[in-house]
């Protein structure tokens, strides 16, 4: 009972502090999720990692000249010393043999390392009272108060707005960036932009999750929705909602459990709406592909099957049942899988019969029969034609190739082909 | 004598981290070891709280628990959903970084491990924790523990340098030949995980990442041959941990921040030096040919 009051003492905000951390959170977390988008979609998943431990001497720094932990001080010296990390980054790939991701890699140790020696430098020394300085590696959401809250709520906007109007560019940069320049997009501004919008969002987030976990907050949110769609303003607004129902989660949980962090509890759950939109996700989710692949596997098993019988009743015209033992001899497959076929083409209505009666084909089985046939000698003629292939050279393409042939593909061959009688083994084409 | 040892302690981190470091930046793998070293947070945790005592064998056992964890959930996404590479590699190692942290908070007094310590470790601490054989003090304890992780990583890479060489330089040659590619991926992940291991008491998982990163990549840019570049690496790393010590004691901060920002400062001076000389060299040619 003392966990349904406490869920109901945050979600009503009964204590004021926590609306500010709940807000505080929210806020953070829905702009990264817009921002990290833009990061997940141009591969930079990374380099958002870069920035995040690259904040953290900026936050030193900040703290070193300003004598007090003042956040706007903090953002502005978090957002300088992480956009110098990306520039770093970028120029050491480019004018030395070294690859982008040991360039990373130093970069993100190095700044980290710089970050670590000031701030034991601070707290050894006594200067200040070094006021939670600490809470910046891991996050302290807990530590927000409501003047934090109205510098994040403006900055959000400001970006939310900034976002809103060069959407159309920053889309354009991040599938095709030569295109982009090719159609006179002013691509190096656009850059700048998105680069110091993510910086600064950075500096924020890292107050509510921490150094380490903030590229989580950028990237997890875009990467659980692109399951979802293929879209780009879908996959911006629900990255947006995934971000925020981590964000809300992650602050109940740290509320209702004394001595939870925020930041780690923000993160595990949008990782776990990650995973799930990988294995259920509408679009590339994995049932999704298990599903497809199943359909694909099952039409082929089809058409193969019934593939045999054209043959068999060429032979034998009369149509008087096939015998298991006869439909197996010609059939390229394993005895389990033909059975399997033959019960699938009895419910679809292809095949009457059993084992014991034997198989014979109706009408409309023998239709499709002739339907995958004819495209597999199409097919042959086509590119023995047209590629110059031998006739012997051309049935294991044909094999494949039957199968995705659509009706429209189907048209043109015949038109092409000039409605041949006979495919490149003299075998009639049946129509 | 304590300045000694810490420096000894830095060293052999520097020298381990340095050799895998030498394989991982030349198969671009560089953050596939900066995942490992963050992921096996959770399975010390777990490791430590079940034995309640910090043993390296069972917190190895957690350790390399995670690191496969990590490596498995890196190619789920990578392989069975197609997620792009850099994103499968950020989603994996920071969920189970927090998963790591929240364990910690969740066993809260009952552990003695914070979470500023698995980062950047506690080396100052190295030399009041000795080993003793009978009444003789023989030593840190974590000295030996990187002196016989040094001795196993160089045996294990001297007996398979050739197969480790040609699977990160000719990664389809070496397969056609017959060479298993992916054992030796994993077989150059346990060496990373094994030093993460023994080395996060002590310098923790950031200087870990920049040994493995910074002097390889200096050591690169000084030399074309790659046995020369992991023994170049070898004496960067030391030097940085030389250093970096006198450079830290000298601030009053910490020595693992102190030795990572010495080790960038190298990299920066060897860089610029690099730069320079093939901006004249290229305009050495553009003059002859003019």
């Amino acid at each position: 009972m003392t966990f349904i009051r406490e869920i109901i003492s945050f979600f009503t905000f009964s204590e004021p502090n926590v609306k500010v951390v709940f807000l505080g959170s929210l806020i953070l977390c829905a702009i990264s999720g817009l921002v990290g988008t833009f990061t997940f979609l141009r591969k930079r998943s990374l380099i958002g990692d870069v920035i995040s431990h690259a904040v953290l001497p900026g936050i030193a720094l900040a703290f070193i000249i300003g004598h007090q932990k003042n956040v706007l001080y903090l953002i502005i010296g978090a957002t300088i010393t992480g956009w110098i990390s990306t520039y770093l980054v970028e120029y050491i790939t480019r004018h030395s043999k070294i690859k982008s991701d040991t360039a990373i890699a130093l970069i993100l140790s190095v700044f980290f390392g710089i970050g670590v020696l000031l701030l034991t430098h601070i707290q050894h020394t006594g200067a200040g009272s070094q006021s939670g300085l600490d809470q910046f590696i891991f996050g302290r959401a807990s530590a927000m108060n409501q003047s934090d809250i109205v510098l994040f709520g403006s900055v959000g906007i400001v970006i939310l707005v900034l976002t809103l109007i060069f959407f159309r560019g920053f889309s354009i940069l991040s599938f095709d960036e030569g295109y982009a320049n090719a159609i006179g997009f002013p691509i190096a501004w656009l850059k700048l932009i998105l680069s110091i919008i993510t910086v600064i969002t950075v500096a924020m987030g890292v107050q509510a999750v921490g150094v380490v976990l903030m590229s989580a907050l950028l990237i997890t949110p875009a990467a659980a929705a692109r399951f979802w769609t293929n879209k780009i303003h879908i996959l911006a607004i629900l990255a947006v909602l995934f971000a925020s129902i981590s964000g809300i989660i992650g602050s109940a949980v740290s509320y209702t459990y004394n001595g939870m962090p925020t930041g780690p509890w923000i993160v595990v759950i949008v990782s776990l709406l990650a995973f799930l939109s990988a294995i259920i996700g509408s679009k590339t989710g994995i049932l999704k592909s298990w599903n497809l692949r199943r359909r694909n596997n099952v039409k082929i098993l089809k058409e193969n099957t019934i593939k045999l019988f054209y043959a068999l009743n060429s032979e034998q015209p009369d149509n008087s049942g096939f015998q298991f033992s006869e439909i197996a001899e010609n059939a390229r497959m394993e005895n389990t899988t033909l059975r399997s076929g033959l019960k699938l083409l009895r419910k679809e209505g292809w095949l009457i019969g059993n084992d014991r009666q034997g198989y014979q084909t109706t009408e409309e089985g023998k239709r499709e029969a002739r339907a995958i046939v004819r495209k597999h000698r199409l097919w042959e003629l086509y590119i023995s034609k047209y590629m110059h292939l031998q006739p012997d050279h051309v049935h294991d393409d044909a094999e494949g190739i039957e199968h995705v042939i659509t009706p429209e593909i189907e048209r043109e061959l015949e038109e092409q082909l000039d409605f041949p009688k006979l495919d490149p083994h003299n075998s009639e084409i049946p129509y | 004598m304590n300045d000694i040892w810490i420096i000894i302690t830095a060293s052999l981190v520097a020298a381990n981290a340095a050799i895998l470091g030498s394989f991982l930046i030349m198969r671009r793998m560089a953050m596939v070891g900066d995942a490992i070293s963050h992921a096996v947070l959770p399975g010390i945790v777990i490791a430590y709280f079940l034995t309640n005592s910090r043993a390296s064998f069972p917190m190895l056992m957690g350790a390399a628990a995670s690191g496969m964890i990590v490596t498995t959930f890196i190619q789920f996404f990578n392989k069975k959903v197609k997620l792009q590479n850099d994103a499968s590699i950020g989603i994996s190692y920071t969920f189970l970084f927090a998963v790591g942290i929240i364990l910690i908070s969740f066993f809260g007094s009952n552990v003695d491990l914070d979470q500023e310590c698995v980062l950047y470790g506690e080396i100052a601490y190295v030399p009041i924790d000795t080993l003793f054989i009978g009444e003789l003090n023989i030593g840190p304890r974590q000295f030996w523990i990187l002196l016989t992780t040094l001795i196993i990583i160089v045996s294990a890479v001297i007996m398979a340098y050739r197969k480790l060489v040609l699977t990160t330089f000719d990664e389809a040659f070496a397969s056609a030949i017959g060479i298993n590619v992916v054992f030796w991926q994993y077989y150059l992940m346990a060496g990373v995980s094994l030093t993460t291991v023994v080395s996060f008491e002590s310098v923790g998982a950031v200087l870990v990442i920049a040994f493995i990163a910074g002097p390889p990549a200096t050591a690169y840019l000084l030399t074309h041959s790659f046995k020369r570049m992991i023994y170049l690496s070898i004496l960067i790393g030391i030097v940085c941990s030389i250093i970096g010590y006198y450079t830290a004691v000298w601030l009053n901060g910490s020595i693992a921040g102190a030795i990572s920002s010495v080790i960038g400062l190298v990299f920066a001076i060897v860089f610029a030096v690099d730069l320079f000389k093939r901006r004249q060299v290229s305009r050495q040619v553009t003059q002859t040919s003019n």
